[in-house]
């Protein structure tokens, strides 16, 4: 890699440097080292050193039964643990074949995109805190309070909220819940504006963003990548649309995708997300049925020997779980498909001959959270 | 190298430890008490160590759980009729590709709606590259692998999730290796299958030939033992390892 570099090199040309960012370094979200070596102030290689926060979540599944181990699935992409849930309980669902009362469906939609808006505003704080500006942080974390209060109120639980159960959910809907809700997708329309006001046209904003980090749909596609930083890359797919689950093709929404496959582009997607989530959850309010909010499930879970792989589109991408039951009260095997690693990847392809600088914001686009990335 | 624990319990023991230790643990969750079943022996909850064992003896040879384990009065416990079967995957894709490389497309299935494809390992390379080229197959969604002890002639199953945004399908291609076996590495087709490849190794010990840089990810360089290997027990440790970055003893 290096050789051809150093033939075009002149006595002007500084020396190569290996830089160590992290594992402790507050832009890394997390524990996320990435060992840069550049060209004074240009990357010419990448290596992530990952691994710090691997807690065996894959082994420990097997030593649990299907219903203890869905409490586990929150502490992986911990910014939005209701996501995990329903992906775990989802392929459970598959696997013992049982199908889901609508109400419970519709709880599940609410809280998950309730979930997603907050994972959101999470990734938009935190980017735009790594690229320099203070103020998105404390305006999206002022906002996802009221979503954690909502969480709260419903589950008892503001991070790991294990809001789901295998076969439904275990909380009735408190009572008010829906006029919350609504009134909280009133309150968050504008603020979404807001944030808009703050970075969309601002100069600095664009001018560390736009170019940066740039990835084509056919790379994406090759690199695995999911979510939004694949939306962004003008590939128009989203599971919730191409393979829906639990009741979203009885909403109406968009699918919103950019085309440069830039920094800038994916946070637009991601914006124009929020807002579609904030449509949804209303569709989801309004229409919210009467009913059961659990299906009928045996306490001592034995799916017949086989095997499922069930995704669904995480506010990071592709969450799929692939699990294998060998008839017994434990899982054989559970193999998370997370989308928060596969994303990470790409960082080499998307940072090779950028900046220093750039490194920070393109690790923020990607919005991987290590406890996922790890597991 | 972990010690065999394998070997050391019969199925019906096994799966008496499995039903209770479960319940014990059930109840404690915060969960409506279930009314067991007495006890099918003198098993009281174990520590956590004993349900790795238990689990990792249980599958492979397909011993089924002997009926007498089966809690009879939980509560709204079906009898378990013999569950979905797989049925025969009849499109013309996987028509083709049995006609196309014989029998080394040794079964072409789906399950709960879901298809597979088991190939022959020889052949894995040029399936997957006509699963990409010619049939769409563009995105590898996922890499990984199941550990069968007890299944003599195959311990692993490498399992290929692939996805087709053109046909909105996805499938399963899986085939088996014995222990020590190579799989052709698959990056030159999907880049994004080497990191995945990379845990495969790091969790199962399955060499990839062609990975262009085959070591540990998630797990320090140094560590020895491949962790989801069934013969892995759930709180081994690489002692020595701790001991020697960490300076301090595991606690084990």
């Amino acid at each position: 890699m290096t050789t051809s570099h150093r033939e075009e090199r002149t006595f002007l040309d500084s020396q190569e440097l290996i830089l160590n960012m992290g594992p402790q370094h507050p832009s890394t979200h997390g524990v996320l080292r990435v060992i840069l070596k550049l060209d004074g102030e240009k990357v010419i290689g990448t290596e992530c050193v990952i691994g710090y926060l691997h807690r065996g979540v894959e082994k420990i599944a097997e030593n649990r039964t299907y219903a203890m181990f869905n409490p586990y699935v929150d502490r992986m992409d911990y910014v939005a643990a209701v996501s995990n849930g329903l992906g775990y309980c989802l392929a459970v669902e598959k696997l013992i074949n049982v199908e889901v009362p609508a109400r419970a469906q519709f709880l599940r939609v609410i809280m998950t995109e309730l979930n997603r808006l907050a994972s959101h505003q999470v990734w938009l704080g935190t980017h735009a805190l790594d690229i320099g500006a203070m103020t998105p942080l404390f305006y999206t974390f002022r906002d996802r309070e009221e979503i954690l209060k909502i969480f709260e109120k419903y589950c008892g639980a503001r991070l790991t909220t294990h809001a789901f159960r295998i076969g439904g959910c275990q909380y009735e809907a408190y009572d008010g819940m829906e006029q919350e809700v609504l009134t909280f997708c009133d309150f968050l329309l504008p603020k979404i504006d807001e944030y808009e006001q703050l970075l969309t046209t601002n100069r600095i904003w664009v001018e560390r963003t736009k170019g940066v980090g740039v990835i084509s749909g056919a790379d994406a596609i090759a690199m695995g990548l999911t979510g939004p930083p694949l939306r962004a890359s003008g590939v128009k797919w989203d599971l919730r649309k191409a393979q829906p689950y639990s009741a979203y093709d009885q909403f109406d929404f968009e699918i919103p995708i950019g085309y440069n496959g830039d920094t800038y582009d994916r946070y637009l997607v991601r914006i124009a997300e929020m807002r579609q989530s904030v449509r949804i959850i209303r569709q989801a309010v309004e229409r919210l049925p009467q009913g059961p909010i659990m299906a009928k499930v045996s306490k001592m879970l034995k799916p017949p020997v086989g095997e499922v792989y069930v995704s669904i589109e995480a506010p990071k991408g592709e969450l799929g779980y692939y699990i294998v039951s060998d008839g017994s009260l434990q899982p054989y095997r559970v193999r998370v498909r997370p989308p928060s690693f596969v994303n990470l990847q790409a960082l080499d392809q998307m940072v090779k001959g950028q900046l220093v600088a750039d490194v920070v914001a393109v690790i923020g686009t990607l919005d991987i959270v290590l406890g996922e990335v790890d597991r | 190298m972990p010690e065999d624990t394998l070997g050391n319990s019969s199925a019906p023991e096994t799966a008496a430890a499995q039903a209770a230790d479960a319940k014990s643990s059930v109840g404690s969750q915060g969960e409506p008490p279930v009314q067991p079943a007495k006890p099918t022996g003198e098993e009281a909850p174990k520590p956590l160590a004993a349900p790795a064992a238990a689990t990792a003896a249980a599958p492979g040879t397909g011993a089924p759980a002997p009926p007498a384990a089966v809690p009879s009065k939980t509560p709204a416990a079906p009898a378990k009729p013999a569950g979905p079967v797989p049925e025969p995957w009849n499109e013309p894709l996987p028509n083709d590709l049995m006609s196309r490389f014989g029998s080394a497309v040794r079964e072409a299935s789906t399950y709960l709606g879901q298809a597979y494809l088991v190939i022959d390992c020889a052949e894995a390379p040029e399936v997957l590259r006509v699963l990409r080229d010619e049939c769409q197959f563009d995105y590898c969604v996922d890499l990984t692998a199941v550990h069968y002890p007890k299944r003599e002639a195959t311990q692993f199953d490498v399992v290929w999730i692939l996805y087709s945004f053109t046909r909105n399908q996805r499938v399963r291609v899986k085939t088996q290796i014995k222990d020590g076996d190579t799989v052709p590495s698959v990056v030159g087709l999907w880049p994004t299958a080497n990191w995945l490849e990379r845990e495969c190794y790091d969790m199962f010990g399955i060499q990839f030939a062609g990975h262009p840089d085959l070591r540990r990810i998630l797990l320090p360089d140094g560590w020895k033992g491949f962790p989801l290997r069934k013969d892995y027990p759930i709180t081994q440790q690489d002692t020595e390892w701790v001991r020697e970055n960490l300076h301090i003893e595991s606690g084990q």
